[in-house]
């Protein structure tokens, strides 16, 4: 079976003859089936243009990249169907990326109404019960439903835009820097509820953060990225207990530990 | 006498009076650093907005906020503007929203050094160098040319610090000052911050969610939760031995390395349901 992707030699070069910035160079790995993977990198390691590559809201300058055997680089939008209804992500900032004008029951259920994905057959067709599975599965009362983002917290706003990428089934859940926003004691709420999620499904993950720590909690395996390179590629553990790389081993030394 | 004596420090806010710090009392001593945790909403910024005299028309001070013996609540903006930017300072989360973007860097910086010293131009031009280079800018002539837009998080956080220390101020108000960056240029902020107070003897109140960060920078330790402070000591004896419930949880959703991986995570629900004393 081929893996979920398979990235050979990707690139993605902005700018123009002038000034070029390679923001990701030679990307190069698998991502199987139920994977976990964390990519760590600070501003500018080219972390979510890696991923936004991954899911097709942005294309490699060069090099392929296939999901499940096909090669994605170059696809036009109508034949992303497939990717589009199986990637489902989360980003960091749910103020920013929750429409303030919807109601988050017709948040939630946005991605259930797009005709991309209802090429598939599996996706849920009744929205309402969809609604309210998923909003129970991330644990926020139905009777919400029609309440705007603003009357959130930042925690349950999180827990809104996770319910939105769960509900139409997934297998793919990419989430960009998710508890980087979100105070510490929220923090274990929302990676609880990831993991519970994850584990249950038997979701593929991509966890893109800063963090290594958090990134060692929540997945099995993990690239570390600087400067638009891969630097190193690893079991979590091994990486996080034996770094090979000089700047992995900066990146962790820098985390703050309480000191007692 | 204490540096900044605050006692029974009460703020509501608008015609409804919604309570945001309820009876905080701390005090700070010259040179002493105090690290102020807790989670948004729980009245941290507020009360340093407080200590600052920065609070809105619509809030409602009661209580006494004393530095070096003279009154801050209901003082005079000329009583607080001679204090502010000179004897007490602060350093503020996003340097990209705290500076000014159509000025220089330079001149945000020498702003403050001739409003306070009055020097003439070319003096505070060079005492603008010599802080930029303090705080670790290399090329502080290009630093001071540049916008804050031509700046990254981290310079800019850096110039913050530098507007921040160059009148040698007695007291620091420090609210999340490294929250917005890389965890390495956090690394060099934090240790350039203890240089630098160290370097001037100037107290600090040090403001974060952030446990880790505050007990690297601080001796002692206060934990605010809904606008009061519910323990107060040493960061040694709050974080490595904490008495309230509150502290309890927070600690231990702090310590995601003692945690197995993949495991259920301790959340502050776990020891602190917020309903009467622990």
């Amino acid at each position: 079976m081929s893996p979920t992707y398979r990235l050979d030699s990707v690139n993605r070069v902005y700018g123009n003859a002038r000034s070029r910035v390679h923001a990701v160079a030679d990307a190069t790995f698998d991502v199987l089936d139920g994977q976990r993977l964390g990519i760590v990198g600070e501003s500018g390691s080219g972390k979510s243009t890696l991923i936004r590559m991954m899911a097709a809201l942005d294309r490699p300058s060069s090099g392929q990249l296939l999901f499940r055997g096909r090669d994605i680089s170059h696809l036009p939008e109508k034949d992303l169907g497939d990717l589009r209804s199986s990637v489902q992500m989360v980003f960091q900032d749910p103020r920013s990326s929750l429409n303030p004008r919807m109601k988050v029951g017709d948040i939630i259920t946005e991605p259930l109404r797009s005709p991309l994905l209802r090429q598939r057959a599996d996706v849920p067709t009744d929205r309402t019960e969809r609604l309210r599975e998923v909003m129970d599965q991330v644990g926020l009362p139905f009777s919400l439903r029609n309440r705007y983002p603003h009357e959130f917290s930042g925690g349950q706003r999180q827990r809104i835009a996770i319910a939105r990428a769960l509900s139409p089934k997934p297998d793919v859940l990419i989430a960009d820097e998710p508890v980087s926003a979100l105070d510490v004691s929220v923090r274990a709420h929302v990676l609880n509820l990831l993991l519970d999620l994850v584990g249950e499904y038997g979701l593929t993950m991509l966890f893109v953060s800063h963090d290594l720590t958090v990134v060692r909690h929540v997945c099995d395996s993990v690239i570390v990225m600087h400067r638009g390179r891969i630097v190193e590629h690893g079991p979590i553990e091994e990486v996080y207990n034996d770094p090979r790389d000089d700047y992995t081993r900066t990146l962790l030394a820098a985390v703050p530990k309480i000191r007692v | 006498m204490s540096l900044l004596s605050v006692e029974n420090l009460d703020i509501t806010f608008g015609r409804r009076r919604i309570p945001a710090v309820r009876g905080v009392s701390f005090s700070l001593d010259a040179g002493e650093r105090l690290g102020l945790i807790g989670e948004s909403g729980s009245g941290k910024s507020v009360t340093a907005l407080a200590v600052m005299g920065l609070l809105p028309e619509n809030a409602h001070v009661s209580g006494s906020v004393a530095f070096k013996g003279r009154e801050v609540v209901g003082a005079s903006d000329k009583v607080l503007s001679d204090l502010r930017g000179d004897e007490m300072t602060m350093v503020f989360q996003e340097p990209m929203t705290a500076l000014d973007p159509t000025m220089t860097a330079g001149r945000q910086v020498a702003e403050v050094v001739r409003l306070h010293a009055g020097a003439d131009p070319g003096a505070a031009r060079q005492r603008v160098l010599d802080i930029l280079a303090e705080v670790g800018l290399p090329d502080p002539a290009r630093a001071a040319d540049a916008y804050p837009h031509e700046l990254s998080g981290g310079q800019r956080q850096r110039i913050m610090m530098a507007m921040a220390l160059v009148n040698r101020p007695d007291l620091v108000i420090c609210d999340e000052p490294t929250t917005a960056l890389d965890v390495t240029v956090q690394a060099r902020v934090l240790a350039l911050l203890d240089e630098e107070l160290d370097a001037a003897g100037a107290a600090c109140l040090f403001i974060s969610h952030d446990l880790a960060v505050v007990s690297q920078v601080c001796d002692q330790v206060m934990v605010m939760w809904r606008g009061e402070i519910v323990e107060t000591g040493s960061v040694a004896q709050v974080l490595g031995d904490p008495q309230h419930g509150y502290t309890r949880g927070l600690v231990a959703t702090a310590r995601l390395d003692l945690a197995r991986p993949g495991s259920r995570l301790p959340v502050v629900e776990d020891y602190w349901t917020g309903g009467g004393r622990p």
